[in-house]
């Protein structure tokens, strides 16, 4: 701590400092209230279209576009009945679809990021700092230059139209980011607990479990966090490899609703996109601590 | 805690009494590592390389690619004005984007980053956008929003102004998209919160010691040493616009209309390669893609130099 020179709490006079100081208070107070009532006007922007959209899910359909106010001047489950049965298909199915998918997807990364994080955090091998700049990079390219041979590879083993091309990438680690956030909180651990899980005759495999694993879990929770809300948004792979609407994830199930009823069905469309949003939110609500620490030394989206 | 660096985990020496423990645990390492192997080698590397390959044939799927030499890139650049339009189109959305949400998401964080009550509330309203912000449900919601009879129409009415379909007027449609990538500054503004903390107390108590303003400290203090995140958030959030394709996708129907307004770049490798089939073009869309943000990352590190302040360098 910075010690404040005698010479200038000596230079203003006491009066003068008086006033000056009561000035300031007041004027920091004002600064304080005109502050957070700017921050809470701006965070009610912000989330105003969600909420409003909330709100329109139960507004019937000539409401909807009669006033931009929030709450239902009559309120009706009429959106979510129509919309949940959708166009022939439940709304269900897609859920499920979803479900399935997210839930595997969140298991693979679990499983493959860790045991690649735990070898480039504490194990030794040959050409590992190759190996590791080679991970990294690979977080770097964009999707969108391996689609089409991944496609052709996908297709030539007869995964079009199941969720295998939607899963199996995450059990062989592709989401390398996770690999990379494991590795950055491996190395806050000390490692005398693996020196001493050593001395104690345990080999890599069971420093890696009784060990190391427990430590993890607050990395692991955050990765779980962050593949649960990719996988259940993604669109694009989706897009991609399920063709069959029996197959379509919910935010496909979402578009082709789009397309079969035009904009004539906003309402029912609001609600199934509310619905849609649903699980993120929850996931977010019980998990944000480890949301904002993934975020905050990855830098992860 | 914010490690922009990347630095190689420590190597540690290695006795040579302990060489047969280390050549176990080396081989324990390669069986650790071969789920990531397999993906890095067969679903990342393979069609990394087998992208470029085909990026100099002609391949529709249906038929064996055929090679064409650089016809598709000659193509691209001296044939394909929708090409043009799809590459202004994502560069008017990073460049004008970008730096907007990356401002917003600055002073934000300063505003946020003074030790207030109900931080974390904030924080989390903020960052709501940034983790919604890239679903179906939410361009869905944008395109109402902004539609002829949309939310932001009727508020317009009440002021009296007739305002137009902003989705459907060519001039206007790509600002409602890049409104929406703004509406997403949550995820930076926690990164520079991070940032922000980092930085000791003791240099602002320093500065007012010697009575510096608040914007001298906010110019000789807070941007110096928060410089390695700004950059960071900078590299990154411009190699993530220039991926966006859902929010175009959805508010266009998958056109990209109306006239190619909307048309991401990424938008426009999905119709090639996988509405008209034109794998071997799509190739080429994808690796000159590659190269387009390759070379921004590398001028945004070479530019660095002249305004990221390390600490340890002067």
């Amino acid at each position: 701590m910075a010690t404040i020179p005698e010479t200038v709490t000596r230079r203003a006079s006491a009066a003068d400092h008086g006033a000056a100081r009561r000035r300031r208070v007041r004027s920091t107070r004002f600064l304080r209230i005109l502050r957070i009532t700017l921050l809470t006007i701006l965070a009610l922007g912000m989330i105003y279209p969600l909420l409003w959209m909330l709100g329109a899910s139960f507004k019937p359909a000539d409401e909807i576009f009669a006033s931009p106010g929030l709450l239902p001047e009559t309120w009706t489950l009429d959106n979510y009945v129509k919309g949940w049965n959708g166009f022939g298909l439940s709304f269900g199915t897609f859920f499920a679809n979803s479900a399935i998918v997210t839930a595997l997807a969140v298991v693979g990364n679990l499983i493959a990021c860790t045991l690649a994080a735990y070898a480039f955090g504490r194990l030794e091998f040959r050409f590992k700092a190759m190996w590791f700049a080679l991970m990294l990079l690979t977080i770097m390219i964009p999707h969108h230059v391996v689609i089409v041979p991944q496609y052709v590879l996908f297709s030539e083993f007869g995964w079009i139209n199941t969720f295998l091309p939607l899963i199996v990438p995450k059990f062989l680690a592709t989401d390398a980011f996770f690999i990379f956030l494991m590795v950055q909180f491996l190395r806050s651990l000390p490692r005398e607990l693996d020196e001493a899980a050593e001395l104690d005759g345990a080999g890599p495999f069971r420093t890696f479990f009784s060990v190391i694993l427990p430590l993890l879990t607050p990395a692991l929770t955050t990765t779980a966090v962050f593949t649960f809300i990719w996988t259940w948004s993604d669109f694009f792979t989706p897009l991609i490899y399920l063709t069959d609407p029996s197959r379509y994830t919910v935010p496909l199930g979402l578009n082709a609703f789009l397309d079969a009823n035009g904009e004539s069905a906003w309402g029912s469309l609001f609600a199934m996109a509310t619905l849609s949003l649903g699980p993120v939110l929850g996931f977010f609500i019980v998990a944000q601590k480890y949301l904002v620490r993934g975020i905050a030394t990855t830098g992860l989206k | 805690m914010v490690s922009t660096p990347v630095a190689i985990p420590p190597t540690r020496g290695v006795g040579s009494s302990k060489k047969s423990t280390n050549r176990r645990r080396g081989r324990a390492a390669y069986l650790f590592l071969l789920p990531w192997f397999l993906g890095f080698f067969v679903i990342v590397l393979g069609p990394l390389l087998a992208s470029l390959v085909l990026s100099f044939t002609d391949y529709r799927l249906i038929s064996e690619p055929s090679f064409i030499g650089i016809d598709n890139y000659v193509r691209m650049f001296t044939a394909d004005p929708q090409f043009w339009d799809a590459l202004t189109v994502t560069a008017i959305y990073v460049f004008v984007g970008v730096p907007l949400q990356l401002v917003t998401a600055f002073l934000l964080a300063l505003a946020l980053d003074t030790g207030m009550r109900g931080l974390s509330i904030y924080r989390a309203v903020f960052y709501l956008p940034s983790l919604l912000g890239g679903s179906v449900a939410v361009a869905l919601l944008w395109r109402q929003l902004f539609g002829r009879d949309g939310v932001v129409n009727q508020v317009l009415a009440t002021v009296g102004i007739d305002g137009p379909s902003w989705i459907a007027n060519p001039d206007t449609a790509l600002g409602t998209l890049i409104l929406l990538l703004i509406w997403q500054f949550g995820s930076p503004m926690i990164i520079f919160l991070a940032g922000l903390r980092q930085i000791p107390r003791e240099l602002y108590e320093a500065a007012d010691v010697d009575g510096a303003g608040r914007l001298t400290k906010l110019f000789k203090i807070t941007l110096p040493l928060l410089s390695p995140i700004i950059f960071f958030n900078l590299v990154l959030q411009v190699i993530n616009a220039f991926q966006a394709f859902t929010p175009a996708y959805v508010v266009s129907g998958g056109s990209g209309g109306p006239a190619d307004s909307t048309l991401f770049y990424t938008l426009y490798l999905y119709q090639q390669g996988f509405r008209y089939l034109n794998m071997g073009y799509a190739s080429a869309l994808a690796w000159t893609l590659v190269v387009i943000i390759a070379g921004l990352t590398a001028v945004n590190f070479l530019a660095s130099r002249r305004w990221v302040f390390y600490g340890d360098n002067s």
